[in-house]
């Protein structure tokens, strides 16, 4: 009914109260003439669909000038062997039954199994392992099945894989490139074309088998074990493009966990690195590895400057990061009164200055953990997921989702913890921890209800 | 030229930084100003604390924009600066050059020169330059033994707090200390202008801003675990 609301189209009676009046009333209200909603909603629908089919042909059907009359009449089925007689339901008009073959004959084809003769048996086909005998069956087989191989494999008397018989019968190929007078009479013929490969079918059956039967927890350890890879080979890309040529210890360094000294004395198996639980460990290891790979890049290099070190460091730090990370963090440290470069790029300024936005960035990664917990907890908690964009709090949320959900959010301007939580409506409210949710939000809730 | 650092063992862990500022100085010439010579200035490299760069540095080359006439500059001995007049602020390219035992690799500077006060109605004065200076470090991560023992006292090298155990090799007597009084900037005609860099401040800024992060950090983090156990509950308690 709401939809109709929507839709302007105007409501009809109810009906409850009218129930037999309303209904002839009811038909050419709505769009459909002379049939029921129901049935006119499965074919074009109501406006504003485009019906796809005529209504106005629907119910005048029926040519009124023709006498039709339904006889029980006995017919036959050229597809069959037999001369089977059976009898159906014939649609007869003005007393002439209808002619032609039964409709369903046409639908009989087979496939053109090879045949062969027993001279050709001989010269082609004979086979160490295929007797006779067992070579006909096979044929005989496939002919009545179809070639359905899985069929004929189940009612083979002997046991034989599916590719064996396969293989077996494939063999006609060899039959129809020797009958054919020249080889390009025949080589469109699809049996020349494809050869059929017994070992690469068997290995592939196999894999295929292997992949079907993995586990959840199988295929998700692989996918873990391909990104880490993928990761690793990334980072030691990026490394070896900033290095110079001889350094074959850097992929080494990059599993190793980043000391500012970088003691290059054990190498960590990167096996190590790809057992990982969660996904919020991952991102971490990658950037230890991206730092100590610029660690190392930078040692490398004979002489630097401190701020072309703390650049690279900091773009280490943040390559897991989109640009629009990247610009938060710098929008913080301008919250914080932090200069984007420091003023004095001490070995001290530089490291502190990096392990803040390092310490911006996990700021950033919590807030959004949060954001989505809060949401998911919320759309749990009422029951229905559609419930998230549509009431406008929500749907304030989720947008924020999509575009900044820190901008005012962090606010370091000063102003006391405490104080924030007065606001509670719009975006500063994301990051902000009511001092009690568990009270708070049930009754949040109530009120959006 | 062999690399004598090569040869020489060398240390991990142990980096020598040295301290400089980088800049111009840039007096309006008022007067005496003509259309294409409005401005005198100064552009250098020196010590952070005006010691001599001269340790380290063997030479600098100053690449000008090419309407200057030879613009590339090489200055083969400290104070590392040019003094130039022009009406025109464009990049300054500074390559340094480093004495054999040090690296044998130069080092770019890029400087801005800057002519203009920053607010455009301040009105120009001779007496009053316009500065621009900036602060930075060069880092030799891996320096040989002969190049520490050489610069280990130095007032113009930074060294790390040496590991335990390790002693470094005598040092080499600093020859002729009127040599290098010359080459430090102490004195400089210009050092009035020379701007003060102080890490204190910056470490200080930069210390509170991480303790607001931090426990900005713990915060979330407080919230996040409230809310997962109360999803915990609800899941226990929900219907199907």
């Amino acid at each position: 009914m709401d939809a109709k609301d929507i839709l302007g189209i105007p409501k009809t009676q109810l009906p409850t109260t009218q129930e037999k009046k309303s209904r002839p009333q009811k038909e050419p209200q709505r769009k459909p003439d002379g049939i029921s909603r129901e049935v006119y909603a499965l074919t074009g629908g109501l406006a504003p669909l485009m019906p796809s089919i005529d209504v106005s042909q629907l119910k005048k059907r029926p040519p009124s000038d023709e006498k039709i009359t339904w006889q029980w009449l006995p017919f036959t089925n050229s597809a069959r062997k037999d001369n089977l007689q059976l009898y159906h339901w014939v649609r007869v008009v003005n007393g002439v039954p209808p002619t032609g073959d039964y409709s369903f004959a046409k639908y009989n084809k087979s496939v053109d199994v090879v045949k062969y003769t027993d001279e050709e048996y001989e010269k082609y086909l004979t086979d160490p392992m295929w007797t006779k005998e067992e070579t006909d069956q096979l044929f005989e087989l496939c002919e009545r099945f179809d070639l359905r191989f899985i069929v004929i494999a189940d009612r083979f008397p002997s046991s034989r894989t599916v590719e064996e018989l396969k293989d077996r019968y494939y063999v006609s190929r060899a039959i129809l490139i020797a009958r054919a007078p020249s080889p390009t009479d025949v080589s469109g013929h699809p049996l020349v074309k494809d050869p059929y490969n017994v070992s690469q079918e068997v290995e592939r059956k196999r894999a295929l088998s292997m992949v079907l039967s993995q586990t959840k927890h199988q295929e998700r350890k692989d996918a873990e074990v391909l990104a880490e890879a993928k990761r690793i080979t990334d980072s030691r890309m990026a490394s070896r493009a900033a290095e110079e040529p001889e350094m074959p210890v850097a992929s080494h360094v990059g599993s190793e966990s980043a000391d500012r000294a970088v003691v290059l004395g054990d190498t960590v198996s990167p096996s190590s690195n790809i057992q990982l639980p969660s996904a919020t460990v991952v991102p971490s290891t990658s950037i230890i590895a991206d730092s100590a790979s610029t660690l190392a890049s930078l040692r490398m290099l004979r002489v630097y400057l401190r701020t072309y070190a703390l650049e690279q460091m900091v773009q280490a730090a943040s390559s897991s990061a989109g640009l629009r990370t990247i610009k938060r963090v710098e929008q913080a440290l301008q919250e914080l009164g932090v200069n984007l470069k420091p003023k004095v790029p001490t070995k001290a300024v530089c490291a502190e200055h990096l392990e803040l936005r390092k310490e911006i960035l996990t700021l950033l990664n919590l807030q959004k953990q949060l954001q989505y917990k809060e949401a998911e907890g919320s759309s749990y908690r009422d029951g229905s997921y559609i419930d998230m964009p549509g009431t406008p709090k929500r749907s304030q949320r989720a947008g924020d989702q999509d575009r900044t959900f820190v901008p005012e959010s962090i606010n370091f301007g000063g102003e006391r913890v405490g104080k924030r939580d007065q606001k509670r409506k719009g975006p500063g409210r994301l990051s902000e921890a009511p001092s009690s949710p568990a009270h708070k939000r049930p009754r949040k809730k109530a009120s959006d209800l | 030229m062999a690399f004598v650092q090569n040869l020489n063992k060398k240390l991990k862990d142990v980096e020598i930084s040295i301290p400089i500022v980088y800049g111009n100085v840039a007096f309006w010439l008022g007067k005496k100003a003509s259309e294409y010579q409005s401005h005198k200035w100064t552009v250098y490299v020196r010590g952070a604390t005006n010691e001599d760069l001269g340790v380290v540095i063997k030479r600098a080359v100053f690449q000008l924009h090419s309407s200057f006439n030879n613009p590339t500059r090489a200055v083969e001995s400290p104070p590392f600066e040019l003094s130039e007049s022009g009406w025109g602020e464009f990049e300054i390219a500074i390559t340094l050059y480093f004495h054999a035992d040090v690296c044998d690799k130069p080092l770019n500077l890029y400087h801005h020169l800057k002519l203009y006060p920053e607010d455009e109605s301040g009105s120009m004065s001779t007496k009053k330059p316009v500065v621009v200076e900036s602060y930075d470090e060069i880092v030799f991560p891996e320096p040989s033994d002969s190049f520490l023992a050489r610069v280990q006292n130095h007032p113009a090298v930074t060294l790390p707090r040496l590991p335990v155990g390790f002693t470094l090799p005598p040092p080499v007597p600093i020859e002729d200390t009127s040599k290098r009084k010359r080459g430090d900037t102490k004195d400089h005609p210009l050092a009035q202008w020379f701007m003060n860099f102080s890490e204190a401040d910056e470490l200080l800024q930069l210390a509170a801003a991480r303790q607001q992060v931090q426990a900005h950090i713990a915060k979330l983090k407080r919230q996040i675990s409230l809310i997962d156990g109360q999803q915990q509950q609800l899941r226990s308690t929900s219907d199907p």
